[in-house]
């Protein structure tokens, strides 16, 4: 695949507080990219950077082989969905998806035919002389995408487009916008901080905090190999405890000794250790490798989520067996349930469910709104 | 900002100031000239300061200040008070258009129609001399109104509703569950609209021109009947010295403002973190 | 049971009153004193008066015979368009400049357009008088220049100055308000579908300023039509205006001659609102639907 889109070693302050710290990334013709991170992280710094409506203090944004870092918005063939959709409000639908080609002085008949194509592929004919201030929140959603897709740019950046919707609808324009981006063929950045949503559209997903970016690789990698606790505790819910890599293959947490699949630590090097909260098996007591007592239960529909204390480390686990609160369980890992990370600084942040409550977690939740 | 931006803008201001920094500098001239500068002097303040007529103006113009202002803001209050209640649309709008009128009309005419109807109605009732401080009064009150009501009535509509029921539930009586509840919320929009009317009041010319009573000389009346006549620099320190004065009330209202904005930005905040 | 009177009905009730009494009836006063002679009875002879007067004026020594009334009443007319598309000339710039400008500048800037506006208006009229002497400042300084002198006071160059100058902040504020909540994003967006600087300026910004821009014009319009103070002052008594013609009328204690062109002028701007609100709410984005 050829590389559309190349930054090297981007940086960008604001008031001398560092939002994107060293930015290398490449970018391949024809691929959905996520851009993943909570708020603050500099993903939408970065996706400005590429439009144009940022500058970076220091490295390149490369375009096709060319450096393009001060070339303006309208030069370049990029072309974004902004988070609010900014449909021009003095316009109607028709206009608002014909203003590229007016610029352009394209003839009447072409943009007619173009436009008409355009509001089909986005689902929106029969809306043309709509005011797009009484359109809904998904149908100007489709607008603004119509409307950054009809010049036929090489690159489409959306940032946080599904923010304002709601679940359902948010749903259905992912697989519309997976189909979109499948058809047409343009490459698609796109930034979000829903996990969900990155790990169900992207062919690649960014994980960034803190201006840098933490991991990059395909959803499933980026589930089943995080590369340290930030990433592992970001996308989907881990229990992430201090382990010791005896050697290779064997990794000892939780008072037990494990078989594993991860190698090439040094010998007795402190570790840390993944479990995603599915990939433990319940068991009774003694048939266990380790045990634990149940402190929480709580119904999640298809599954329980329990929280189990083991040895005073509460660990989180879904399942869809019943088990009481003040049981004494037993439990079970399968080599491949279990993953290693190398120690980083975000060790020892996350992972512990020791105070954990679901309404808390949501409250967390980073904003959808996200300063630039 | 952009350099053409800097400079273009610096020109506007420049023309905006040039009369500004004239009667300010004149003001302090030596000379009686207003056109050649002579040398430093407080000259006219002093001369100003024996001016018995002036300070006669002066007084006056306070006096009707204050008063319009008072009357104009407590006036003005309750009335935003009620409109904010109105819920039947036209009701509303015909209050809103009355409002508007004194702003969007003329002031010659606000001034000429003022006028009419004192006249006429000094004369239904034999009166040889109709105008007086009290139409002038009335006419202040009048113009000031309109300014006080749109201070008071966006607060109003800002403030939360339950703010009021809950003072109430908690067993406070409605009169005293507004004094308790939403007053101090709106004394942001009060004193700003306060402090609009008596500058309105302060400046005001052509209104008070056509409804002042002969014995009753505010400031710019006083200025105009000068400027009719060769104008000395004691006219410019008169101006200086009201400039000023106006000026720094203004700023104080802009601090309030400043404040309760920072006050409803600091609480948004606090709701988002949460 | 008592029925208790609405608390927010009596609050109003003061209001209601004063504005019935000393803003609607004396509006009705000025259509009374219009169409009635000394004894109040009714004519329409200040009518009559208003569009036939005649009187001669010399002109580059021509004697000729004119209108008094509509001549007036044109180069009001004249002057205020003039001083008002100078305004929004001027104005839409340092507008947009603040608009886009950081928070901290929008508000020094805002100050120092106002504060002009806290300048006894006498004054700053009669400073300007000042300025543009043919001994004044402005000849002095251009004099340094070697240029000049040139004649100002007592022309109609002076008058627009003076009322574009007066109701300059007029115009910047309501095109300030409306560019300053214009969303920064929707001209990020043009860009990015093609758009320079101007053609942003022309196809997003000046369409949705348009309200502004509008609401400017009607606040500039309004009292520069109906000044009487800077015409007297810069024009040297030569230009009257419609003004000054009611004013000179109310000093002559001809109130019914003054009330009927009053009643004139207020009829002309109410047309002139009302069809200006017609095309605002017909034509332009953001008006009252």
């Amino acid at each position: 695949m050829d590389k559309i889109i190349e930054l090297k070693n981007i940086t960008k302050a604001f008031d001398g507080e560092t939002v994107l710290d060293g930015i290398n990334l490449y970018i391949c013709d024809n691929e959905f990219i996520t851009l993943l991170g909570p708020s603050g992280c500099g993903k939408t710094t970065l996706l400005r950077i590429i439009g144009g409506f940022a500058q970076p203090d220091s490295g390149d944004v490369i375009f096709m082989g060319k450096q393009i870092n001060d070339l303006p918005p309208h030069k370049r063939n990029v072309n974004t969905v902004f988070q609010k959709y900014a449909l021009f409000p003095h316009l109607n639908v028709y206009e608002n998806v014909a203003f590229p080609l007016r610029e352009k002085k394209v003839p009447k008949a072409e943009i007619h035919e173009k436009v008409t194509e355009m509001l089909k592929l986005v689902m929106l004919s029969g809306f043309e002389n709509r005011r797009v201030t009484s359109l809904s929140g998904g149908q100007q959603q489709r607008v603004a995408i119509a409307r950054a897709l009809i010049s036929h740019p090489r690159v489409l950046l959306l940032d946080e487009p599904l923010g304002a919707l709601d679940l359902k609808l948010r749903k259905d324009m992912q697989q519309e916008l997976k189909k979109i981006q499948k058809s047409t063929g343009i490459t698609f950045i796109f930034v979000t901080h829903d996990q969900e949503e990155a790990l169900s559209m992207s062919d690649t997903i960014v994980v960034m905090a803190e201006g840098k970016i933490q991991q990059i690789g395909t959803p499933t990698d980026i589930y089943n190999e995080p590369k340290n606790a930030f990433v592992a505790d970001f996308i989907g819910e881990s229990n992430i405890v201090d382990g010791i890599m005896l050697e290779d293959y064997r990794v000892k947490f939780a008072g037990h000794v494990f078989q594993c699949l991860d190698a090439g630590f040094g010998k007795n090097e402190a570790v840390d250790v993944v479990v995603r909260p599915e990939d433990v098996d319940i068991v009774p007591a003694d048939q266990g490798q380790f045990q634990g007592t149940v402190t929480s239960v709580t119904f999640m529909g298809v599954h329980n989520e329990i929280i189990v204390d083991i040895q005073g480390f509460k660990w989180m686990i879904q399942t869809t067996e019943s088990v009481g609160e003040g049981e004494y369980i037993g439990l079970r890992l399968d080599p491949d349930a279990i993953h290693i990370m190398k120690k980083s600084k975000y060790s020892g942040m996350f992972g512990d469910y020791s105070s954990f409550s679901s309404e808390l977690d949501e409250l967390s939740d980073p904003n959808s709104e996200e300063e630039a | 900002m952009k350099l053409s931006a800097k400079i273009y803008t610096g020109i506007i201001l420049a023309f905006l100031f040039a009369p500004i920094v004239v009667m300010l500098i004149y003001s302090f001239n030596e000379a009686k000239s207003l056109s050649v500068y002579s040398g430093f002097s407080l000259r006219w303040y002093k001369e100003l300061l024996r001016d018995r007529n002036t300070l006669n103006a002066v007084k006056n113009t306070l006096i009707l200040a204050f008063s319009a202002m008072a009357i104009s803001t407590i006036m003005g209050t309750a009335a935003a008070v009620g409109i904010n209640k109105i819920r039947r649309r036209w009701y509303r709008t015909v209050m809103n258009t009355v409002t508007d009128i004194p702003m969007t009309n003329p002031d010659i005419i606000t001034g000429i129609s003022l006028m009419l109807m004192f006249v006429f109605m000094g004369r239904l009732f034999g009166a040889a001399n109709s105008l007086s401080f009290w139409t002038m009064l009335i006419a202040h009150v009048t113009f000031c109104l309109p300014y006080v009501i749109l201070q008071v009535l966006p607060k109003l509509q800002q403030m939360d509703d339950s703010l009021r029921e809950a003072a109430m539930d908690l067993g406070c009586p409605p009169f005293k569950a507004f004094i308790k509840a939403e007053l101090p919320e709106i004394m942001p929009g009060i004193i700003t609209g306060a402090i609009m009317a008596f500058t309105m009041s302060l400046d005001d010319f052509v209104i008070s021109h056509f409804t002042a009573g002969a014995g009753f000389e505010t400031l710019p009346i006083r200025i105009y009947s000068m400027t009719k006549k060769t104008v000395t620099p004691e006219m410019y320190a008169l101006a200086t010295i009201i400039f000023f004065v106006t000026m720094s009330l203004l700023i104080i209202s802009n601090l309030v403002d400043n404040d309760d904005n920072r006050r409803l930005k600091e609480s948004k905040k606090k709701q988002k973190e949460k | 049971m008592k029925k208790k009177l609405n608390p927010y009905a009596g609050a109003m009730a003061p209001y209601t009153l004063w504005a019935a009494l000393f803003i609607l009836v004396p509006l009705a006063f000025i259509a009374y004193y219009a169409f009635t002679d000394n004894d109040f009875r009714f004519t329409t002879e200040h009518f009559v008066r208003f569009f036939t007067a005649k009187s001669t004026i010399t002109e580059g020594g021509v004697d000729r015979e004119v209108y008094t009334y509509l001549l007036i009443f044109w180069r009001s007319l004249k002057l205020a368009i003039i001083s008002t598309a100078i305004c929004l000339l001027l104005g839409y710039p340092v507008a947009y400049i603040m608009s886009r400008a950081q928070e901290q500048t929008q508000k020094l800037l805002m100050t120092l357009i106002m504060i002009p506006m806290w300048m006894n208006f006498l004054i700053r009229t009669y400073a300007w008088m000042t300025i543009l002497q043919d001994k004044g400042i402005f000849n002095n300084l251009i004099g340094l220049l070697n240029l000049g002198p040139v004649h100002i006071i007592g022309t109609e160059t002076a008058v627009i100055i003076g009322m574009v100058y007066d109701y300059f902040p007029y115009m910047v504020l309501p095109l300030y308000s409306i560019m300053a909540k214009m969303d920064e994003k929707l001209l990020e967006a043009a860009r990015d579908l093609g758009c320079g600087s101007l053609s942003v300026l022309r196809r997003v910004v000046f369409p949705l300023s348009l309200p502004g821009v509008i609401s400017g014009i009607t606040m500039v319009l309004i009292p520069s039509i109906s000044t009487f103070y800077i015409s007297q002052k810069l024009g040297n008594g030569k230009f009257f205006l419609i003004g000054d013609a009611i004013e000179g009328q109310y000093v002559a204690n001809n109130l019914h001659f003054a009330a009927a062109m009053a009643f004139i002028l207020m009829v002309i701007l109410l047309a002139a609102m009302t069809l200006v609100k017609y095309i605002t709410t017909r034509y332009v984005y953001g008006g009252e639907q």
